[in-house]
């Protein structure tokens, strides 16, 4: 019986797709748990360092470093954490749009706007939006190495140091839960001292060996760690995000699916039906 | 009892270690250091050697770092590591081995010799069994 055979391929090729994103929502749910545990592992450490660059901030010390100091903005930098693949919902969208309404703000103060692009999706989104790109890395995979990110955050820290640029944001999501990930825009540099109540009265550290090597040191290693860290937790998020999206996806073939079953099935019965009638007519016309 | 600080030592991994210390001795670039309650505000840089704590109550532990930065502050002493390691996660032979391996390259040098990173990895050796060798003394 040849009824509804379009139905059936169409059903056939969703319940296809469907067995696909629901391979993927587990294969995500299980990268999610090791890229979790990376991003947790990282956190004491730069939880620690980021402590310490505050303590340094709201010091008075001997030495300022250049990295310390307000200049006037006339043009400012962003290096943005993207994921390197699609299929992740709107984790990247959301992240574009925050920081081209954050690029938005600068322009309109006639500030000039440079990109450092982590991730394949950076690039590939600001190359058919526009914006003036100074360094891009892609391929960091799903276990980030510290080396691969160097070359283009340096070249952002000499931007910093040589003048070019006058302030640095970091945009990347935060891992709030699995369902929730929001994307962020951090300053980097200038470094801002966070309010403390404690150690109010003026004071410096001891330095050993001065100041100037040791704080040169410190900062290129705050720097690093900072932008690690968001890369390892934008991995995480992008794991959750992909596993929701994935959820999702699989939700809506089932529903899609159940919905073409009843078409389906209304028409075979409306053929049996409509056959049955015929046989009957087809008899009482006979006798 | 002695005064106590608060100290703790995380590498770019992992948190090591975290609690109540009486002193803490490290290997800095200028030479060991002892920090105890009331130290004055000190931020300095670390080289591969053993860090030393007397944790309250009198119980102490090694600990083996890669280099990296100690930083003082009142109550407080934190080590941001580079690598550290449980002394008790260390392989004496291996490190031996490395140190050995090590200071062969630096012997036989060729054309596209890496000479500060050969000299590197002695010191870190050479670091890692003053680390064993100091835990030793310590248990017997």
């Amino acid at each position: 019986m040849a009824v509804g055979k379009e139905i059936r391929t169409q059903i056939n090729s969703i319940q296809s797709t469907q067995k696909i994103t629901s391979a993927m929502e587990m294969v995500a749910a299980s990268k999610m748990r090791r890229a979790q545990d990376r991003m947790q592992l990282g956190k004491p450490y730069s939880a620690r360092i980021r402590a310490v660059i505050g303590h340094l901030a709201n010091a008075t010390p001997e030495y300022r470093h250049r990295f310390m100091e307000e200049r006037e903005v006339k043009r400012v930098g962003y290096i943005v954490v993207s994921t390197d693949r699609g299929l992740c919902g709107g984790l990247n969208i959301n992240l574009f749009k925050a920081t081209v309404a954050s690029m938005k703000q600068w322009a309109d103060q006639g500030v000039e706007v440079d990109l450092c692009l982590i991730g394949a999706k950076a690039t590939s989104f600001f190359n058919s939006f526009g914006g003036n790109v100074v360094a891009a890395t892609r391929d960091i995979g799903e276990a980030p190495a510290l080396a691969d990110l160097i070359g283009s955050v340096k070249t952002m820290l000499d931007a910093f140091e040589a003048g070019t640029i006058d302030k640095l944001h970091l945009v990347s999501n935060d891992f709030v839960n699995t369902m929730t990930q929001t994307p962020t825009v951090r300053q980097v540099l200038p470094i801002v001292a966070e309010e403390t109540s404690d150690m109010a009265h003026h004071w410096d550290y001891l330095y050993e060996p001065d100041a100037e090597e040791l704080l040169e040191s410190l900062m290129a290693r705050y720097i690093e760690s900072q932008v690690y860290q968001a890369v390892v937790e934008n991995a995480a998020c992008e794991q959750a995000a992909r596993m929701l999206a994935m959820k999702n996806a699989s939700d809506n073939a089932g529903e899609l699916i159940d919905e073409l079953q009843l078409v389906y099935n209304k028409a075979r019965q409306a053929a049996i039906t409509q056959e049955l009638s015929e046989i009957v007519g087809g008899a009482a016309a006979i006798s | 009892m002695a005064m106590t600080i608060h100290c703790d030592i995380v590498s770019a991994e992992q948190e090591i270690f975290s609690g109540l210390v009486e002193t803490l001795v490290a290997t800095g670039t200028l030479g060991e250091l002892g920090v105890g309650y009331g130290h004055a505000p000190l931020l300095t840089s670390l080289v591969p050697g053993p860090v030393r704590i007397v944790k309250q109550g009198g119980e102490e532990d090694i600990f083996y770092v890669s280099g990296g930065f100690l930083e003082v502050q009142p109550g407080v002493v934190s080590i941001l590591a580079d690598t550290a390691l449980r002394a008790d996660d260390m392989d004496e032979a291996a490190a031996e081995q490395a140190r050995q391996e090590a200071a062969a390259a630096l012997e036989n040098q060729s054309a596209d010799f890496d000479y500060g990173r050969a000299s590197a990895r002695l010191a870190e050796a050479a670091a890692q069994l003053r680390t064993l060798q100091k835990i030793r003394q310590k248990t017997r």
